[in-house]
């Protein structure tokens, strides 16, 4: 009959589509393959990860599955188990996740920093400020808005850091304002606003011509933004890609991937956007 | 099968929906080449009739046999289904062209693509619409729509047809035409055909022999002139057309002739009921003759009463005149008659009928 | 106004000069949407045209059912997705978490009750006494089902269009289950909203042009098989 015999060429097509485009059986050599490497949305839009992520995948054969999300469920998906390895930027967190057993070696990368940016006009008055903390007192001060992510990102928890050791609490109130958004937006929000925000040097950098914001306070010490590979514990979750995670933790700190990372976006904007700390203590950064 | 084995026979065939009975027939047979025509109320059974002779309906009860077979397995259901053709109030066609609607049926059955060429072209042409041939079915009209679909299911070469009202959605002319196509298609090939109408003329005109419908079951089975002349009831009397039912009691007796008492008369018929007997007296409305002299003495009509006009209604190419003569009568007569003798509300008429003109019923029938 | 000028300049350019990671986005989106929208046909269409045409006990729940999915939130569809298929999910065993057929899992997922919804109400729209006719030609089940199916084609395509357009329009799911990893799982919808986030305008508006482009095409070809004359 016509219709049964459509049906069954349907189904064919229809699986063979399926077949397509599962992950294939291609000729790799770890057993296995997949690495599940969850980090953050500034991370990956930094662009680092683009040019690390081929090398890394040439050399071992791995397939690297980066999961770019907020802080929070980078973590979380550690926890779970359903990531093998984390390149994150949440010290506390961090240490948190260590301590609750759910991480092993983490590791020392790089770092870059925050900037506090807002308008020319800067009616706060924060231009030269050493002090973050001081800087934001100035800010709460000012009849100005302060655009925060509100994601419980890495941005924003090193933003409420600096809130409590400036002894404000802003939540709730008319002028701090959460975006909910990523760093490019909310960037592209407190522009348009014409007003002040936080925001890694990196993503500033790469999207400053189209801004008009400028860098107002910048160099303290607690604005040290400072990144850690975690392999997720295997004994807590046996089924994560421990040899993998390894492998890719080992490459992070590795002397070649330590050169790139140095390098990386001088050519772009002029400076590098990251400063390779592979083997350092962390206490140690910061002038 | 024997040249008398019926073509359809039905035994105690039920059909329920909703725990109802809405089709109740003991027995039912029809012969190779009969035309069937189902006529009654709405809602009398007719279309579930024939769904469920199609096979098209659950039967909760009952057997069906064609050609002396039963039809009840899902296999002999198909071979059953491919011997008959229905043709439903709506044409039913499907999106594509004339040609491709006649050949659907053929299709089905898997012919190739010659064979089906002649047969479409020949039932195209025996239908009257060969010309339309590739116009595509959304663009034809109600009466060309229809002989598509007549043409479709004769097209297949069915032992039997089943008909619903076919021809109920069209005008006067085109009905008239369809029926006579249909007429002679049917006779041209000997096809076995049931149709439900609601029209008395195109089941008069058509049909071999009448079945009257009600609440489900045949209230009563023969042929035309049969069910016309001898309705078995009330009902069947009234829903053919019988304008006059009198009460009546017998009062005497003749010589193959009765006298019946009606409200302020007498009446006699022909019949052989006895004195006492409580009767209907039913009279067909053209049998009774008006004139507006007294008629002559030896006159053949035996029943004569003088009265008056009370109502004069127009039915189409009649009048419809009810009198009151101590009795209500209801008459047919042609306008020109009716102009002839310048009848009019409450002008004094002599309306007479012969006894044989009287149908008697007798009381104790169903009705 | 001159983002939307400048997106369109970005995106001929991007388009003539082939740009191969666009250019496999582009591909991926089609065939993960198509594959989708093919699959949700298939299932759509044969569910709703068999509750269309058969009665059964609680038929009227299910009817519900179906029209309550086509208002499905993509996102919600994409989270239990995800909950499936993760490593110590139900499906985790497959290991499908973050690859294009998970994306093609749960767009097939939310596309295929807005064709099974609309299939259901194509066959109901038939003439009532069709399906009637057509058995009394002589037609088996299967040859019935067919020539309502081809009855009714136009709607029932407005059904596979509404599908298609339902999930290459689909954003929300297919970064949770694909998660948008370059060159492997990231499509026009996600890299829309990448580009977005990081606040290259520009860009997104160039993809988000392309995918228009894509969408108006295959809506083309599909509403030109719908409309056309049956030949004969």
């Amino acid at each position: 009959m016509k219709k049964s015999q459509r049906a069954s060429n349907g189904l064919w097509i229809a699986l063979l589509c399926l077949f397509m485009l599962s992950p294939g059986l291609s000729a790799a050599r770890p057993a296995q393959r997949n690495i599940i490497l969850s980090t953050t949305t500034s991370t990956q839009d930094s662009g680092l990860l683009d040019v690390l992520i081929p090398i890394f995948e040439k050399k071992t054969g791995y397939f690297v599955k980066t999961i770019a999300v907020g802080s929070g469920q980078a973590m979380a998906m550690g926890q779970k188990g359903e990531a093998d390895v984390l390149l994150v930027h949440s010290p506390a967190a961090e240490k948190k996740f260590i301590a609750e057993g759910y991480g092993v070696n983490r590791r020392i990368i790089m770092h870059n920093d925050f900037v506090i940016v807002g308008p020319p006009s800067d009616r706060a008055g924060i231009k030269g400020v050493k002090s973050a903390a001081e800087a934001f007192k100035k800010i709460a001060a000012a009849n100005v808005i302060f655009m925060s992510r509100g994601d419980n990102s890495g941005t924003h928890a090193k933003e409420k850091v600096i809130w409590k050791a400036a002894g404000i609490t802003p939540g709730g109130q008319k002028w701090h304002q959460e975006t909910g958004l990523g760093m490019g937006q909310t960037l592209a929000v407190a522009a348009e606003k014409k007003t002040y925000t936080l925001a890694d040097r990196g993503t500033y950098l790469a999207l400053k011509k189209n801004l008009g914001l400028d860098i107002l306070t910048e160099g303290d010490a607690i604005l040290l933004n400072i990144y850690h590979v975690i392999e997720v514990n295997p004994l807590k979750w046996p089924r994560v890609n421990a040899a993998g995670a390894k492998a890719f933790a080992d490459f992070m700190v590795s002397k070649q991937t330590q050169k790139i990372i140095e390098t990386f976006g001088v050519e772009k904007f002029g400076s590098p956007l990251f400063f390779p700390d592979a083997g350092k203590k962390e206490e140690a950064l910061g002038k | 099968m024997s040249a008398d084995t019926p073509i359809l026979e039905i035994k105690n065939l039920q059909v329920q929906r909703g725990g109802a009975p809405v089709l109740d027939i003991s027995s039912l047979a029809l012969a190779g080449g009969e035309i069937l025509c189902l006529i009654g109320p709405n809602g009398a059974g007719k279309s579930t009739l024939l769904l469920t002779l199609a096979r098209l309906l659950k039967s909760s009860k009952g057997e069906i046999s064609f050609k002396g077979r039963r039809i009840d397995s899902n296999h002999s259901m198909l071979t059953y289904r491919r011997n008959l053709s229905m043709v439903f109030q709506e044409p039913l066609l499907f999106d594509t062209t004339v040609y491709e609607n006649i050949a659907s049926g053929l299709k089905i059955r898997g012919m190739n693509k010659n064979e089906i060429k002649d047969i479409v072209e020949e039932y195209a042409e025996r239908f009257g619409i060969y010309p339309l041939i590739d116009r595509s079915a959304k663009k034809l009209s109600g009466g060309e729509a229809q002989r598509t679909s007549l043409a479709r299911a004769f097209a297949t070469k069915p032992e039997i047809v089943f008909l619903d009202e076919p021809f109920s959605s069209l005008d006067p002319p085109t009905r008239e035409s369809l029926i006579g196509d249909l007429d002679r298609v049917l006779r041209e090939t000997g096809t076995t055909a049931i149709m439900a109408t609601h029209d008395q003329m195109e089941a008069l005109r058509l049909s071999d022999r009448i079945a009257v419908m009600n609440q489900g079951r045949i209230a009563q089975i023969g042929t035309p002139e049969a069910i016309m002349n001898t309705p078995a009831d009330a009902f069947i009397a009234s829903f053919v057309g019988v304008e006059t039912i009198l009460n009546g009691e017998i009062v005497r007796t003749g010589a193959g002739t009765v006298i019946c008492h009606v409200q302020n008369g007498e009446i006699e018929a022909v019949g052989n009921a006895k004195p006492g007997e409580r009767v209907l007296c039913c009279i067909r409305p053209e049998h009774i003759t008006l004139s507006t002299g007294a008629p002559q003495e030896g006159a053949s009509a035996r029943n004569m009463f003088s009265g008056r006009i009370v109502r004069i209604s127009p039915m189409g190419l009649f009048y419809k005149i009810s009198l009151d003569c101590g009795f209500f009568l209801t008459a047919f007569v042609t306008i020109l008659s009716a102009e002839n003798l310048a009848l009019e509300e409450g002008k004094p008429v002599f309306a007479s009928f012969k006894a044989t003109a009287v149908h008697l019923i007798r009381r104790s029938a169903r009705g | 106004m001159d983002i939307v000028v400048e997106g369109i300049k970005h995106a001929f350019i991007l388009l003539l000069t082939l740009d191969r990671e666009v250019l496999g986005i582009t591909w991926l989106s089609l065939k993960i949407s198509g594959s989708a929208t093919f699959l949700s046909m298939f299932i759509g269409v044969s569910v709703g045209t068999a509750v269309a045409l058969n009665q059964f006990p609680g038929r009227r729940f299910v009817v519900s059912l179906i029209n309550t999915g086509m208002g499905l939130p993509p996102v919600v569809v994409g989270l239990f997705v995800t909950i499936s298929l993760w490593r110590h999910g139900p499906l985790g065993f497959l290991e499908i978490l973050y690859t294009p057929t998970a994306i093609v899992i749960a767009q097939t997922v939310i596309a295929t009750p807005i064709v099974m919804g609309i299939s259901l109400a194509a066959i109901q729209h038939l003439p009532a006494n069709l399906k009637l006719q057509i058995l009394a030609l002589g037609a088996t089940r299967l040859q019935m089902v067919w020539m309502l199916v081809k009855e009714a084609r136009l709607p029932l395509l407005a059904a596979v269009m509404a599908g298609f357009g339902g999930v290459i329009s689909e954003v929300g799911a297919s970064i949770m289950v694909g998660g948008n990893i370059k060159g492997y799982s990231r499509v026009l919808t996600t890299a829309t909203v990448m580009e977005t986030g990081k606040g290259n305008f520009d860009i997104a508006m160039a993809l988000s042009i392309i995918l228009l482009l894509l969408a108006f095409t295959i809506n083309a070809i599909l509403t030109h098989i719908q409309q056309r004359e049956r030949p004969r």
